[in-house]
């Protein structure tokens, strides 16, 4: 089979969980402009992190805090009311696959955009990336490439890598809605600057869009976990129940202004606002480890202990663990993501620990879309992947020590050929 | 302006003499104490020897970058790969041991040492055989390391470091004192020995003026890259603290460099060479980790730190300058007998 792949990568080294421009925000005691100056041009900027689904949250409807400004801005009640429910509800789909698995589907015809029965066997999928700019993209990047191996009728895969850059993905849809592809997987670098092209190509070619959205309905299918929303919740419910009442919670976020990272602080801060928890910090970290390390080691001093982490991504989670072991205290209940390092601190430690997942498997659910598409099956109009999360009972069986620290456990990928080579184990 | 004349340049006073020793580093030290101070009215608890062990670990690579660049800084050049070198010796590391899972933790910081002083001898090489500015060289090689860094591990480091190797990092010595102070310790010493010996006064010379150096036979070119070979092994021993105290990372070292520059700066060191001390750079290090410390610490939050920090430097940098030249000019009228 034929490939090709037109991937290029940055040259800016962020790859975990970058934060959008990098190192003014990292502690540059600026003094040389200059500098300064190279500095900017070296680290392109690149909105990052594991996106989130929430297609163009409505601004701020019904915030139910009084410190309105910066939080109601990226809050949205009834988008945060359907993803609570959500995680509660049992997907519709093949047990054991969860990235076909689908939450109250709307299922839509496609027969307009079927095949003719020559060109079935020779389709040619074509896929505009926002990026791999950060570990979350690379596995979902993986992960995708073996979906497409596993299916022999995809003679063709191009994949053009928008290295987080609107302007260049922008050109990058148009390119391949000249090309001929049969249909177009666009994972958008940024949501309403995207929509125009999408919309364009919308015209040309069946558009599939998944991770983050666009605000328009003419793909075909919009394909995304519950959210940021769920996703908070989850980790602050889970302190709620393993703090005693009273006690001191630092939160420790990568960077402010990240739409789906204040998604995921703005359900916790209003689960900690319910609780009878005291949130005794909230700093950034950067995704940096050293700076995570510092911060929580200060922490710890400033209040005489903390009781509980709540972490919006895990990048620096194993770092707050050891703050912790090497200020002699022990790890209070914490939580992080499904990254190995974090998996296996929490299972060699025996921590009390949660690690709720934006989860990579949903990088296979385009291609299978796809294919359903041009075969005029029917898909759902919206489909909401399961976000699970992985709790005490079963951490054991997402523990790999074989995989490198930074592979997303829940990348659904086990049981494909490549693994786990293709992963880096 | 007085319009005294200076009189015999030659026969310096006391305060002339206390301000030649601290190498026109004065205002840092101020600085430093009037943060340690600040440190100690909001943190009672700081100066608990064992928390101050800790913030001097935590201090200690960018003191090592500091002191690695002010060697660069003084004879008259940059060295803007430092966050490189930091970076990509903690995913070599990494990389080392995923190969070789059983390597001796020395051997692995032996060979990141060498591989440091490597990227320092390409940096010298460039920039005092090709003529190419430090700027730019030191600019490529950062961006050649990053992108190396990036496309060798796809953003995602391999491996894990071990429980010895981190210990240089991570843990102490003997009864509470961190591996990494003592390291500390022992590289300012170093440097301090450095600058007071022939080179260290050919290195200040060539900075000031090549030229006039040159001409008094100062082989210019090869005291260059021994500064930038030195500064890069300064950054691989950096990396193995970073290293140590974090655990893998392939942001490592992102935005070291800038602090590094403006520790050096921070402790009066002139940018274009020829003048300031060694100690004053590493205690440019100390106020800026004892400035974050403290901005942490007042709960200075996401970014407005930056803010602040940016703002504090630049005015603390102004004033460093302002007053080291007034010092310079006045002092020998000032502190001299009365003619």
């Amino acid at each position: 089979m034929r490939r090709t792949s037109v991937v290029k990568r940055t040259s800016s080294v962020k790859p975990t969980i970058a934060v959008k421009s990098t190192s003014p925000a990292k502690r540059t005691g600026s003094v040389l402009g200059a500098v300064l100056l190279a500095a900017s041009l070296l680290v392109s900027c690149s909105s990052d992190a594991p996106p989130d689904g929430s297609p163009s949250a409505p601004a701020g409807s019904g915030a139910p805090d009084d410190d309105a400004g910066r939080e109601a801005e990226f809050f949205a009640q009834e988008e945060y009311d359907q993803q609570l429910s959500l995680m509660g509800r049992s997907p519709e789909g093949p047990e054991g696959r969860p990235w076909e698995q689908m939450l109250i589907p709307e299922m839509i015809p496609t027969e307009e955009y079927a095949l003719p029965e020559a060109e079935a066997a020779d389709i040619h999928l074509c896929f505009s990336n926002a990026g791999v700019f950060n570990p979350w993209r690379q596995v979902g990047m993986t992960t995708m490439e073996e979906e497409v191996a596993q299916h022999e009728e995809i003679t063709e895969f191009t994949v053009i890598d928008a290295e987080g850059q609107d302007d260049k993905q922008i050109s990058d849809i148009q390119e391949l809605a000249g090309q001929d592809c049969d249909a177009l997987i666009v994972s958008p670098n940024t949501t309403a600057t995207l929509t125009p092209a999408v919309e364009e190509a919308c015209g040309r070619v069946p558009v599939i869009v998944f991770d983050r959205g666009v605000n328009t309905d003419c793909p075909v299918t919009f394909i995304h976990p519950i959210g940021g929303y769920a996703y908070g919740a989850a980790a602050a419910d889970f302190l709620v129940d393993e703090v005693d009442p009273g006690g001191k919670i630092l939160a420790l976020r990568i960077s402010p202004g990240v739409d789906v990272l204040e998604n995921r602080w703005s359900a916790a801060e209003l689960a900690f606002e319910e609780s009878e928890l005291e949130v005794v910090d909230v700093e950034f970290t950067d995704g940096d480890p050293a700076t995570a390390k510092s911060v929580v080691t200060d922490a710890i001093q400033r209040h005489g202990g903390i009781d509980g982490v709540w972490m919006d991504s895990g990048a620096t989670s194993v770092a707050a663990i050891e703050a912790f072991e090497d200020a002699g205290e022990e790890v209070p209940p914490i939580t992080g993501e499904d990254q190995q390092d974090f998996l296996q601190a929490w299972s060699e430690r025996d921590l009390t620990a949660l690690a709720p997942t934006y989860p990579t498997f949903q990088w296979r659910t385009p291609v299978i879309a796809a294919l359903r598409v041009l075969a005029g099956e029917e898909v759902p109009e919206e489909w909401r992947l399961p976000q699970p999360t992985i709790t005490e009972d079963d951490l054991e069986s997402y523990v790999r020590a074989d995989m490198p620290p930074l592979h997303y456990a829940m990348c659904g990928c086990e049981d494909m050929p490549g693994y786990p080579q293709a992963w880096g184990g | 302006m007085t319009t005294e004349t200076p009189t015999t340049p030659k026969a310096p006073g006391r305060p002339a003499r206390i301000a030649a020793l601290l190498g026109g580093g004065a205002p840092v030290y101020a600085l430093l104490a009037a943060l340690l101070v600040a440190l100690a009215v909001t943190d009672p608890g700081f100066y608990e020897p064992d928390r101050l062990l800790a913030f001097i670990r935590r201090a200690a690579p960018l003191v090592l970058l500091a002191a690695g660049q002010y060697l660069v800084i003084v004879c008259g050049q940059f060295d803007l790969s430092v966050g490189a070198i930091v970076t990509a010796g903690v995913v070599v590391a990494a990389e080392l041991y995923s190969e070789f899972p059983g390597a001796h933790w020395l051997v692995v910081c032996a060979v990141l040492l060498g591989a440091g002083a490597l990227v320092g001898l390409v940096n010298g090489l460039i920039t005092t055989g090709l003529g190419v500015p430090s700027f730019i060289t030191t600019l490529g090689m950062m961006l050649i390391l990053e992108g190396g860094v990036f496309f060798w591990t796809g953003g995602s480091p391999q491996g894990y470091l071990p429980d010895d190797f981190r210990a240089i990092g991570r843990d102490d010595v003997f009864g509470g004192l961190p591996w990494a102070v003592l390291v500390c310790a022992v590289v300012g010493a170093g440097a301090v020995a450095l600058m007071r010996s022939g080179f260290g006064r050919t290195l200040i010379a060539t900075g000031d003026s090549e030229r006039a150096a040159a001409l008094s036979g100062v082989r210019v070119h090869r005291v260059r890259t021994v500064a930038f070979v030195l500064s890069g092994a300064a950054a691989a021993l950096a990396a193995v603290l970073v290293g140590g105290f974090s655990g893998v990372s392939a942001q490592a070292g992102s935005g070291l460099e800038f602090e590094a520059i403006t520790a050096v700066v921070l402790g009066g060191v002139l940018l274009g060479g020829g003048r300031g001390s060694v100690v004053a750079a590493m205690a440019g290090a100390f106020s800026l980790t004892a400035l974050f410390t403290l901005l942490n610490l007042q709960g200075v939050s996401g970014a407005l730190e930056s803010t602040v920090q940016g703002a504090i430097v630049i005015a603390a940098v102004g004033l460093g300058a302002a007053d080291w030249s007034r010092l310079r000019r006045r002092s020998p009228s000032r502190g001299g007998p009365p003619s």
